[in-house]
């Protein structure tokens, strides 16, 4: 079976207006079901380049596209696409004044036009899922962190996204909340969701990704299966960077 | 027997009178708030632009406004516009105008304030849920935005009303003007009637503000649980 190409990326482009280039030329690619971990030092680019497959910035030159469709952030279909591409964010955004199921029916509601008994009854069933069936009334302020990335998650999948982008989701949790919010994430790629993940957590990189791509200064330095990467990397800048994640005995 | 000042309230209709002159100075404080909060809320949003330029015209604006004292602002439209285009506004629509003129940019500055006190993932959540720029406003900022503007908006509504009592002085007829012709009628038979038409009318509108203010700071500690 062919396995169809679902996004890709002909070299992309974009400065800051200081000058500083924070993608050079990425030119990447992923098919359906699959799972891209993309690491690197902070302010490699990895997250303005997550931020760029979904439009909420612009790039300077170069394409995307979704399928076979070449996505032009001027034109309306953004808003379309961006119900494709779910987005989590690492400050988790739920909507403070709403609750926890109606932060994550409404979008599906108002933006999707579908029937909010239908929705509220998915909702629930997700909730249940995430562990988080008893909070559907309750305000995000009365959750722990870990509790809204998981609700956050919940509430890109509502939108029955066929990619979905996660930027550092656990990079603002205690650590004791992090593997809960993971586990979810590895729940949805062994069911088979599309996913690029920006992290920082080099054991869950090597659990989930069927690829990593390791990002410098705005372009793709190294990229290869986890083992590939994690046990024999090849370029300099990526040994250097998996060193600090180790320390020697004394 | 003495006269004793408090009968004067109890004179004629004369109690009556000064709370349809109270009824007065709220009907223009409520009118003029009510256009200060639609315009207050676009200008607002205006206000929070990029453009250095639009920037510059809102600024300017505000700062005109809140330099000049409101009586100077009443007496330039109500004389103004009757000596210099010639046309005769009621003390009331004059009073309006001015009162709108001032709300609206108190209120843009809050709104303006509550804006950007809210978090651009906000928008960004909305938007990376297929929401338009209309729909992000509509179902995920302004009513962030309404939430924290409640408190500071009811502390302006109470300003307004104590400052209608300006109005008097382009011959609006309202609570304290109808005190004044209530103690000017009596100043013979009742001496004091001054003390007892001003404590009544101090504590008109201290009943009429003292809940906009306790609900406003009861907002405001809800708000912040």
């Amino acid at each position: 079976m062919k396995v169809e190409e679902i996004l890709k990326t002909e070299q992309l482009n974009k400065s800051y207006e200081n000058g500083l280039k924070v993608l050079n030329d990425i030119t990447f690619s992923m098919k359906k079901g699959e799972v891209v971990v993309i690491i690197g030092p902070s302010g490699c680019g990895k997250s303005t380049f997550l931020r760029c497959l979904n439009m909420l910035e612009p790039v300077d030159s170069g394409t995307i596209r979704f399928k076979d469709r070449v996505i032009d952030r001027a034109n309306k279909d953004v808003y379309e696409l961006r119900q494709k591409i779910g987005m989590v964010f690492q400050s988790y955004d739920l909507f403070p004044h709403l609750t926890i199921l109606d932060n994550i029916i409404l979008a599906p509601i108002k933006v999707q036009k579908r029937e909010r008994s239908e929705v509220a009854k998915e909702a629930e069933e997700l909730l249940k899922r995430v562990g988080l069936s008893d909070k559907t009334n309750v305000y995000p302020r009365q959750l722990s962190g870990g509790q809204k990335q998981r609700v956050a998650i919940v509430r890109a999948l509502m939108m029955h996204p066929e990619i979905l982008l996660l930027d550092e989701i656990t990079a603002a949790l205690d650590p004791e909340m992090v593997r809960e919010v993971l586990q979810v994430v590895l729940e949805l790629a062994r069911e088979g969701m599309t996913m690029v993940i920006v992290t920082h957590e080099m054991e869950f990189a090597k659990a989930v990704a069927d690829r990593v791509l390791f990002m410098d200064q705005g372009i793709v330095v190294e990229e290869g299966s986890p083992e590939e990467f994690f046990n024999s990397p090849q370029t300099e800048r990526a040994k250097q960077f998996l060193n600090m994640f180790h320390y020697e005995a004394r | 027997m003495q006269n004793l000042g408090i009968q004067i309230l109890f004179q004629g209709n004369n109690f009556l009178r000064l709370w349809e002159g109270l009824w007065v100075s709220l009907k223009l404080a409520v009118i003029s708030m009510s256009f200060s909060i639609c315009l207050g809320m676009l200008f607002g949003m205006v206000m929070t632009s990029t453009n250095k330029l639009v920037r510059f015209f809102c600024r300017l604006y505000l700062e005109t406004v809140r330099i000049m004292p409101q009586l100077v602002l009443l007496f330039l439209v109500y004389f103004g516009a009757a000596k210099h285009l010639n046309v005769n506004l009621s003390g009331g629509t004059a009073a309006v105008l001015v009162f709108t003129f001032w709300g609206t940019a108190e209120m843009g500055d809050l709104v303006r304030s509550a804006l950007e006190s809210i978090p651009v993932h906000q928008y960004q959540s909305g938007y990376a849920l297929g929401f338009g720029k209309i729909g992000v406003y509509r179902h995920i900022i302004i009513p962030q935005t309404i939430r924290r503007l409640l408190p500071s908006m009811m502390n302006l509504l109470t300003r307004m009303v104590k400052t209608t009592s300006l109005v008097v002085l382009i011959g609006v007829i309202e609570v304290v003007k109808v005190g004044k012709q209530i103690i000017d009628a009596s100043r013979y038979t009742v001496p004091d009637a001054a003390l007892w038409v001003y404590g009544v009318i101090f504590i008109m509108y201290f009943a009429v503000c003292y809940p906009f203010s306790r609900a406003a700071a009861l907002l405001d500690k809800k708000l912040r649980d």
